[in-house]
This record gives structure tokens, C-alpha cells and sequence, in this order.
């Protein structure tokens, strides 16, 4: 008896009616797409884009050269190297000579920010950059404090909006 | 020809055209006046139904690209021209001007041909195709068998190109596709045979005529007359087939791009493009098929509107939706799948609602008299 029902069911189209309901009902559904260049998807305060490195606002670059970032990164994309010389303060610190992300490496996982204990090395919420040629994308200390130079309303906010859940 | 131009042109152009006619008929003689007449009016016809066509075609990649994105909840193409209507022709210019790869160890000349004889057969068949009681380039009077016939040729198309590409998945993909289409040929034959004997003619205008008589017809619920509700299994069984037959999802083993490869692996370029011409057009062809067997054609579907080419256009363009449809909706079949279902469901299916109808019309009850 079940299988004659089967049989009659199957030869009625009952499911693929049923399927072809679901498409047609779809059909007049309001559409998701996003037509990306004119418009674009809300993006988190923790967006993780383009690093940026800051600076204190007496304009002393916050990275203190612990290399915790360096040395947690997975892509081992980081490479730093310091040197001792006298900071805004006028005290003696220890502070980066070199400072570069290599963003063909990088996987953007967020590591060297969570590492930063002094919030120096972000990510911004930039995601529509590009280079040309590979080395391009080997950001150097004077371009990750120029993007903090210009980014650092947009990075602040974040860290505001973020700092009630750390 | 004068007499359907009659038909067709404005009151006013009459005169002019009578007089055309006299004219032409003492410059050339009435003899070879006729021959000219024949040969220059069949030649129009055949230039008005393939230029329209092969837009159409055009267009119908176009409409299906934005049907199946409306039913994926997308949008589909919108960037050529407003709302992407430009869309088919940057589609086709990126097309010609792509490189056609010939095989090193390819058959040149039968490796061009192939899409060419998987391309014709779809257009040869618009000649027997009535758009309405007069309208038609060539009544002959076993149409429907003409079109059964040049639609097979089509196979030679596919087969040409596997064996020319001298590549195996080409050749296999060919295989595949050939038995696909050959089973199917013999559900939908025996669906037609069945639309046949019901209308008692092969031409394909008697076979809409027939349609617009019966209880329903005489009550003004024409719609109910046409042969997809005496015949709803054959019709359910001639869509399918023709899904099958056209190489359209879900049985579109033929270019099951994420699985497995077809005949047309070794193609690109216009050559490739034109195998995909094929396809729409077939398509189109099989929706008018499907319009004039089972939807009556260019008749209206309720007594109080006129009969016009108008149906006929919205019933091709209603089928061919459904032809989307079924494509954003159902899975692809697995080929034992598609094997199974032609000769193990369709088939029988088709025999004994043959049985059921040739008792039936033998029976006090017939109602296609």
C-alpha cells in the first residue's frame, strides 16, 4: 500500500511541484545581492584589514619594539629590528629601526594586534587596497605609521567601541 | 503569397500591390513571374524567421541568466547597457573574438562542421513550424514528421564533435549524450504518437485546428480543450523528454561543468559558442513544439478573445520560463539516473496511455471526433 502511494506520488510530480513552489516563491523574494562599488556591507569595529602602526598624541610612536607581535605572528610575516635612542620625552627607550609587514604573507588572523600591549600595531578597517608588483605589498615602517597618521580618527573609534569588551 | 500579403498589409497598399503584380507579370512573363515570386517571397519568410530568431536566441541567455539569479535571490547580469540588456551582445562580441583552439590531432574539417550540423537541424525546423493559420514558410502536410526528422540530425552534431576532438573525454561525453538524446527521441516519438492519433493529421496546423473543438471549447473555456488536459501524462512526459532531448537541466550530463566533461570539452571560442546556440535554440524550438501540441497554439485560451500569433508568442515564452525554472530548481540526475527514467518509466508510461487512448477512442466516449 505505501509503495502504491509512492508510485502515484511520484507520478503526480507531488515533490517536484513542491520544489518548483519554493524557487517560485524565491523568484519574487527581495534580492541580497550587493552591487559592491556603489554599495557595501556594514563592517564590524573589529574589521581586519590594512595594519596600521599609531602614535601617542605627542606624536611618539607607541611601539615599544617587544617584538611580541613579531614573534606570535603564524605567517611569520613580521620582521623588526631596534635600537636604543632618546623618545619624545626626552628619556631614553627602545624603540624600532625597522618595521615591516609582509601583507603577500600576512593572513590578517589579528594575532599581532591581540600581542600589542601597547596598541601599536592595528588593523584598520582598509580592505580596498592594491599593489602593482609584489613587492608592493611589503609595507615598511614609514608606510604603516603614514596609514596610522591617516586612519587614526577612523582607529580610535574602533578601539573606543571595542574597549568594553576587553 | 498575394493572397496572404492581402491578409496582411493595410487596406491602402492593396491597389499598389495588384499593380506590382501586373506589372511584373508583363516584364517577365506569368511563368517565370510565379518562379520569381516563389523563390523571392520563400527567401523573405525564411530571412523573417531566422533573423528574429537568432535575436531571440540571444535574448533567452539573457532571460535565463536573470530568472535563475531572481530565483537564487540575485539580481543577475545588470552592468552592460540599462538593466543588462546589452548584455547578449558583449556576450557575443567576447565570443568572436576569442581564439578558436583547433586540436593538434583534431579533425579540422569535421571538427568545425559538428556544430554546425548540431545548429541547423534547429533552424531547418522553423520551416514547418506555423505561427498561425497562414503564416509558414513551407505547409507541408506531415509536418510534424519533418520535424521529428530534422531534430535527430542533431545527434550527428554531437557524435561528430566527440569523434572529431580525437580526445577520449570528448569522445565518452559524445557517447553519453548521444544515448541520452536517442532514448528520449523514442518517449517523446511515442508521446506524439498519441498527439496524433487524437488529431488524426501529421500537419501541424490541423493539429491546432484540432484543438479548438470539444465540450470545454463550446462552453468558451477553450484553454481546457488543447490536448494538455485530454493528454496530461503525455504532456508531462513530452516536457520532460524535451529537457532531456534539449540537454537542459536536470539532465545536462552534457556540460555538467562541476562534475563531469562533455562533447564539447576541445571547443572554444565561436565554435564553442555556436554549440550553445544550438542548445537555445532547440530549446525554443521544442517550446513551440510543446505550444502547438499541448497549448493550442496560436489560439486563444478563453472564447471571447480573438485567436492571434500574440498566444502563440506568450505560450513559447510560458514554456520556456518553465524551462528556466525547472533549471534553478531540481539537482542534476546521475546518467544511470537519466537512463532509468527514459526507458524504464517514460516509455512504459507512454505504451499504455496509448492502450488507454486507442480504447478509449474506439469507445462510445470518444471525444475527438
Amino acid at each position: 500500500m505505501g509503495s502504491m502511494k509512492e508510485i502515484f506520488n511520484s507520478l503526480l510530480l507531488r515533490e517536484l511541484l513542491k520544489g518548483l513552489a519554493v524557487t517560485g516563491r524565491y523568484m519574487f523574494a527581495r534580492k541580497i545581492t550587493v552591487q559592491y562599488p556603489e554599495e557595501k556591507t556594514p563592517q564590524s569595529f573589529r574589521f581586519r584589514g590594512l595594519h596600521a602602526l599609531r602614535r601617542y598624541p605627542n606624536g611618539e610612536e607607541r611601539c615599544i619594539a617587544c617584538k611580541l607581535c613579531e614573534a606570535v605572528c603564524p605567517a611569520m610575516a613580521i620582521v623588526i629590528e631596534s635600537a636604543e635612542r632618546e623618545d619624545a620625552n626626552g628619556q631614553k627607550s627602545r624603540r624600532t629601526t625597522r618595521y615591516d609587514i609582509d601583507l603577500n604573507k600576512c593572513i590578517f588572523c589579528g594575532f599581532c594586534e591581540e600581542a600589542c600591549p601597547v596598541d601599536a600595531i592595528v588593523e584598520t578597517r582598509v580592505f580596498e587596497y592594491h599593489g602593482e608588483k609584489r613587492g608592493d605589498l611589503y609595507y615598511t615602517k614609514p608606510m604603516l605609521l603614514a596609514n596610522g597618521d591617516h586612519y587614526e580618527a577612523q582607529i580610535a573609534e574602533d578601539r573606543e567601541l571595542d574597549s568594553k569588551y576587553r | 503569397m498575394v493572397e496572404t500579403l492581402q491578409q496582411l498589409l493595410p487596406g491602402f497598399l492593396i491597389p499598389y500591390l495588384d499593380q506590382a503584380m501586373q506589372l511584373g507579370q508583363g516584364f517577365f512573363g506569368p511563368v517565370l513571374w510565379q518562379n520569381i515570386l516563389t523563390v523571392v517571397w520563400t527567401v523573405i519568410k525564411v530571412m523573417l524567421i531566422i533573423g528574429p530568431l537568432l535575436g531571440i536566441v540571444a535574448y533567452t541567455t539573457f532571460a535565463e541568466r536573470k530568472v535563475i539569479g531572481w530565483m537564487q535571490v540575485r539580481i543577475g547580469p545588470n552592468r552592460v547597457g540599462p538593466w543588462g540588456l546589452i548584455q547578449p551582445l558583449a556576450d557575443g562580441l567576447k565570443v568572436l573574438l576569442k581564439e578558436v583552439v583547433i586540436p593538434e590531432k583534431a579533425d579540422a574539417a569535421v571538427f568545425l562542421l559538428a556544430p554546425v550540423f548540431a545548429f541547423a537541424p534547429a533552424l531547418l525546423a522553423w520551416a514547418v513550424i506555423p505561427f498561425n493559420d497562414f503564416l509558414i514558410v513551407a505547409n507541408v502536410n506531415a509536418g510534424l514528421l519533418f520535424v521529428m526528422a530534422v531534430t535527430s540530425i542533431s545527434v550527428y552534431g554531437i557524435i561528430l564533435a566527440g569523434w572529431s576532438s580525437n580526445s577520449k573525454y570528448a569522445f565518452l561525453g559524445s557517447m553519453r549524450s548521444a544515448a541520452q538524446m536517442i532514448s528520449y527521441e523514442v518517449a517523446m516519438g511515442l508521446s506524439l504518437v498519441v498527439v496524433l492519433m487524437i488529431s488524426n493529421s501529421l500537419s501541424l496546423i490541423d493539429i491546432v485546428k484540432g484543438q479548438d473543438q470539444g465540450l470545454f471549447a463550446d462552453m468558451g473555456l477553450k484553454f481546457l480543450s488543447w490536448n494538455w488536459l485530454s493528454l496530461l501524462p503525455m504532456f508531462v512526459v513530452y516536457l520532460v523528454s524535451l529537457f532531456a532531448e534539449c540537454n537542459r537541466a536536470p539532465f545536462d550530463l552534457a556540460e555538467g561543468e562541476s562534475e563531469i566533461v562533455g562533447y564539447h570539452v576541445e571547443y572554444s571560442g565561436m565554435s564553442f559558442a555556436v554549440f550553445q546556440l544550438a542548445e537555445y535554440s532547440a530549446m525554443l524550438l521544442g517550446a513551440t513544439l510543446v505550444a502547438l501540441l499541448f497549448l493550442g497554439g496560436w489560439l486563444s485560451p478563453v472564447g471571447f478573445l480573438p485567436d492571434s500569433i500574440l498566444w502563440l508568442f506568450i505560450k513559447i515564452l510560458a514554456v520556456v520560463t518553465v524551462f528556466f525554472w525547472v533549471r534553478a530548481t531540481f539537482p542534476r540526475y546521475r546518467y544511470d539516473q537519466v537512463m532509468r527514467l527514459g526507458w524504464k518509466v517514460f516509455i512504459p508510461i507512454c505504451l499504455i496511455w496509448l492502450t488507454v487512448v486507442g480504447c478509449w477512442m474506439m469507445s462510445p466516449w470518444n471525444i475527438w471526433k
